[in-house]
């Protein structure tokens, strides 16, 4: 699933520090007319700081998303109630792990190493999708998830897979293609509730209205503001669409089918403006999505908990790889 | 269709399903992402092969049986034959890992046997379950010779995860009631020959990863005829949660 939709802005300092940093105005040409060109760079080529930096960010936090979302799904894989979803959950939060397994390796040919960037996740000073600081509370929430969640994160990864970095849309590209089978498993649980009996049809509700607001309207972050910096971005390939703009396609091509299943939203606003192609809806409150994404969500403490349980019960596996008893055998002499 | 073959059927099912359960229990926490990832594909076959053989008993004995849902989700802990083995939880790594190896040994032989079963459809389906079945040992023997290798913490981990698994290990060849009619009739050859054949592909393979097989262990019996540990009922509470809230529903 897992896109990061929104990647958190760097501390100010060192988005000055490498921003400010100058790099040779020749090779800078040569870089930019490349990506212009649609050429892909490559790690072994030559990148300003400032583009290694920003795509490291966004590709760890991504990583982190998808390890940290198999968490609130993972939970409900005991509890899946036929075979074929328990198959299909356990099948989809294992491709999650996967992708989070290829993009740290696609970060590490930026130069920081999977330990490291496990490690800033779990000290809690690298961010992941604010999204998976609400609880899976029902059953009906893992349909709900499977389906608008992956939806979101298909419309964000597929922007991202036409970006300028190789190695991440080699991987994104993959992660697509599972991504949309996951689509379709999270949709057809979806259909599976909304057509059935009083007490499913309750559930899923409930479950669309807590996700839908704020989790779901917050997936893609506010609306960007344009600055210099976002057109750099923008012209270097990293970040490909504005918020808004990945925000109204996820609409339009949603919203209409959970309507046609007879579902509601809650948000009276939510209408297209038909003149203009328009979604009008409610602006969620940002200052909450801040707020949660520094830590006062429901989940994160627990979130992080879990990983640090899972990285600190692991430790001893790890280190057994790393350090075979026989290197220490070898006689002296 | 008799009750030899039901009840083996039920025994194949019951400890593929559960112990899928217990494995499906490390996604998203194994100790590296890659284990996280093996441990998620084995519970998927293990599920999978109890799927198949739930469905086998539905199709075969169709006046009997249910659909596989209901045989899964619809039983309590007396009315399960799987070995007691299958329903301890997780415990650390290095117990997941023992369980896997001993178990899926266990399966793969089992299985070799069933090739070669009068019964037809079994016979079928046990020959598909074996290519499966041989990614499993192999996984299990690398990851018992590494650790059993590794680190001092390792290497006792692994023997103490030994040590707690062998007589519940042992458990899994507790003959059946009908073991006599199974081997008479071609059916199935029976847990005592394959306890030896098991005995002799595990035993060198825990000697040459530096383990030690605890001596004089009493089998855990009891799973095979319906008597279980204090774990295997709140693992199936847990797992027909959400099913028990109306089990006529689709989901």
């Amino acid at each position: 699933m897992y896109g990061n939709a929104y990647i958190e802005p760097d501390s100010e300092l060192a988005a000055k520090m490498a921003a400010s940093r100058e790099e040779d105005p020749e090779k800078l040409a040569e870089f930019e007319a490349r990506i212009a060109r649609g050429e892909k760079i490559e790690p072994d080529d030559w990148m300003p700081a400032e583009y290694r930096r920003q795509l490291l960010r966004m590709i760890e936090q991504h990583a982190h998303s998808e390890i940290i979302g198999a968490l609130p799904e993972g939970t409900w894989i005991t509890r899946a109630p036929t075979l074929r979803r328990k198959l299909a959950l356990i099948a989809k939060v294992q491709d999650e792990v996967g992708h989070g397994h290829l993009l740290y390796s696609a970060a590490e040919t930026l130069g920081k190493s999977r330990e490291a960037m496990i490690n800033d996740l779990i000290s809690g000073k690298s961010k992941y999708s604010n999204i998976f600081n609400y609880p899976a509370k029902t059953w009906a929430d893992i349909a709900v998830i499977g389906f608008l969640v992956d939806a979101g994160a298909i419309v964000n990864q597929l922007a991202n897979a036409k970006g300028s970095y190789g190695p991440y849309c080699r991987a994104l590209e993959r992660i697509c293609y599972e991504e949309s089978f996951h689509l379709k498993q999270g949709y057809d649980a979806f259909v599976a509730l909304a057509v059935g009996t009083p007490v499913q049809r309750e559930m899923l509700q409930d479950a669309l209205n807590r996700w839908w607001f704020p989790p779901m309207m917050h997936f893609f972050g506010p609306p960007d503001t344009i600055s210099v910096h976002t057109e750099k971005l923008m012209r270097w390939k990293v970040k490909m669409a504005s918020n808004e703009e990945m925000r109204q396609d996820f609409i339009e091509q949603y919203v209409p089918k959970i309507w046609e299943l007879g579902m509601t939203l809650p948000d009276p606003a939510l209408r297209k403006d038909e003149a203009t192609g328009v979604w009008e809806y409610t602006q969620p409150d940002w200052d909450e999505f801040f707020r949660v994404i520094n830590g006062d969500g429901l989940c994160n403490k627990e979130r992080l908990a879990v990983r640090r349980y899972a990285e600190e019960n692991g430790r001893w596996v790890r280190e057994a790889l790393m350090n075979p008893i026989q290197k220490r055998m070898v006689p002296y002499a | 269709m008799n009750n030899a073959i039901k009840d083996l059927l039920f025994r194949l099912a019951d400890d593929e399903l559960v112990l899928g359960h217990r494995n499906s229990e490390w996604t998203g926490l194994g100790p590296i992402l890659e284990e996280d990832i093996a441990f998620s594909s084995i519970a998927q076959d293990q599920i999978g092969h109890a799927v198949a053989n739930y469905t086998l008993l539905h199709e075969s004995a169709a006046a009997d049986e249910p659909l596989p849902d209901a045989i899964a989700f619809g039983r309590n802990e007396k009315q399960f034959f799987s070995s007691q083995f299958t329903e301890l939880p997780i415990g650390d790594y290095a117990f997941s890992l023992i369980r896997h190896f001993l178990f899926d040994h266990a399966e793969m032989l089992r299985y070799e046997l069933l090739t070669a079963s009068s019964f037809a459809p079994l016979a079928a389906l046990a020959r598909k379950i074996k290519g499966e079945l041989k990614y499993h040992v192999l996984h299990a023997d690398l990851w018992v010779s590494k650790l059993g290798q590794g680190t001092e913490e390792s290497r006792a981990r692994m023997q103490t995860a030994l040590n707690e698994a062998w007589p519940y290990a042992l458990g899994m060849f507790e003959p059946s009631d009908y073991e006599a009619e199974l081997v008479t009739n071609g059916i199935f050859s029976g847990e005592e020959g394959l306890q030896e054949s098991w005995l002799e592909v595990v035993a060198p393979i825990i000697e040459k990863a530096g383990l030690t097989i605890p001596q004089a262990s009493e089998p855990k019996y009891g799973g095979r005829h319906g008597y279980h540990t204090e774990h295997l009922q709140p693992l199936l509470d847990e797992m027909t949660e959400v099913y028990r809230l109306d089990p006529a529903a689709i989901w």
